[in-house]
């Protein structure tokens, strides 16, 4: 008996050093192989999969695929708030979206704020009459990395192929997580049922229950069908809003945003939207 | 058997109680079978056999909600030479066009309650604020 307490002892002790000291092997005959591949980014060309570290900072990758993107020409809505009302008409007919006064209730789609709130990285003192008097025209930026699509917890919300962050409503539980994570704002949630709100309906789309988060789809529906954006169709004639891909340089929107000075709203936070500004 | 006289009828009176659903619906007219409404517009050809719809059309359904919204199937369904575009308002609701006296017939007497109608419009909400033009 004793004698075998004294072995358990032994082996006992050997397992445990050995299971202490196992990771630092493990890290020690590993180590050359992450070295090399880091040396070989570093150098520039070889690993495919590190090649975005070694493209310096500032420089986009090629993008691939279609990525859809809107340019709001401000200039063109400048003293002129009836137009922009028409955009945002248009969007809430055709989306059956709810008209609740109440600053706490109210669902947005497209709407219209300050240039203070819409570009807060941007004010600046001084700033112009015109950035003072005038409204600027607000919608879900449909970002590349979007944060609303990371914190969902259902999948409710997610990144289409061609760049729409689209929505859901079946699977949305209501969690708001979402409206947590967009710093745009973009996002309304139903705290009611908001059928009694919608003045009149479009039979082609439905209308939200209560509990459930909504936002501006980029018209997916509409594109689908080969039409443009509500928004667009409604200023057609005044060219204040462009709609393409973005990532095809012989498109109308990238024929603008080469030749215009654009910017977005708050670009620092690397969500990298896909509406653009000219101011 | 001790006490035949109490427990033999006491059983028969048992049975008679815990099968009374079966042999009350069996005798009385309170169920009928529900017979929904056939198109009105008397098309007679759905996107599948009606046996095939009965069974599975809430299936159809998710199919296709999953296909336009994640999976860009948007793709039109033609049916007797009439297209279609998915979706409930818009391929379903076309022909029944009375979701009361369609959908409901058979949720009710099978005591389903789907939520689809809590956003989807049914033709009768939709006409009740119609758009005008």
């Amino acid at each position: 008996m004793d004698k075998q307490r004294r072995k358990f002892l032994k082996v006992a002790g050997a397992t445990a050093l050995a299971g202490i000291s196992a990771p630092a092997v493990v890290k020690l005959t590993s180590s050359p192989a992450i070295a090399s591949s880091e040396h070989g980014a570093a150098t520039g060309h070889e690993a495919p999969a590190d090649a975005h570290k070694a493209v310096p900072h500032g420089v986009e990758e090629a993008p691939k695929g279609v990525r859809l993107g809107l340019v709001v020409d401000m200039r063109k809505f400048y003293g002129k708030p009836e137009l922009l009302d028409k955009a945002i008409a248009a969007c809430n007919k055709v989306h059956n979206v709810p008209q609740i006064d109440n600053k706490k209730s109210e669902i947005k789609w497209v709407w219209k704020a300050p240039f203070e709130n819409v570009f807060p990285e941007h004010s600046s003192s001084h700033s112009s009459k015109i950035r003072k008097e005038n409204d600027f025209l607000v919608m879900c930026n449909h970002c590349d990395e979007p944060p609303c699509v990371r914190v969902c917890p259902t999948q409710a919300t997610y990144r289409l192929p061609n760049g729409i962050v689209a929505m859901d409503f079946h699977r949305c539980i209501g969690c708001r997580f979402c409206m947590m994570g967009c710093p745009y704002g973009a996002r309304s949630f139903n705290w009611e049922n908001p059928r009694p709100y919608i003045k009149e309906y479009n039979p082609d789309f439905p209308s939200r229950m209560r509990g459930v988060v909504e936002k501006c789809n980029f018209c997916g529906e509409r594109i689908a069908l080969g039409k443009e954006p509500a928004c667009l169709e409604a200023v057609k004639e005044s060219g204040a809003i462009v709609f393409g891909d973005l990532n095809d340089p012989g498109s109308e929107i990238r024929e603008v945003l080469d030749k215009e000075n654009t910017i977005q709203r708050k670009p620092s936070l690397g969500t990298k939207p896909s509406v653009f500004y000219i101011v | 058997m001790y006490n035949k006289r109490f427990i033999i009828p006491g059983l028969v009176i048992f049975v008679l109680f815990v099968t009374f659903p079966l042999w009350f619906n069996a005798f009385s007219t309170a169920s009928p079978v529900p017979k929904p409404e056939l198109p009105p517009g008397g098309e007679k050809e759905c996107v599948a056999p009606a046996s095939e719809m009965r069974d599975r059309h809430m299936v159809l359904l998710n199919e296709w909600r999953d296909g336009v919204l994640r999976d860009g199937e948007r793709d039109v369904i033609t049916v007797g030479g009439k297209q279609y575009r998915k979706g409930l308002q818009m391929a379903c609701m076309q022909c029944h066009t009375s979701k009361e006296k369609f959908c409901d017939t058979c949720h009710d007497y099978t005591s389903v309650k789907p939520f689809c109608w809590d956003c989807h419009l049914t033709p009768e909400e939709a006409a009740l604020k119609k758009e005008t033009h």
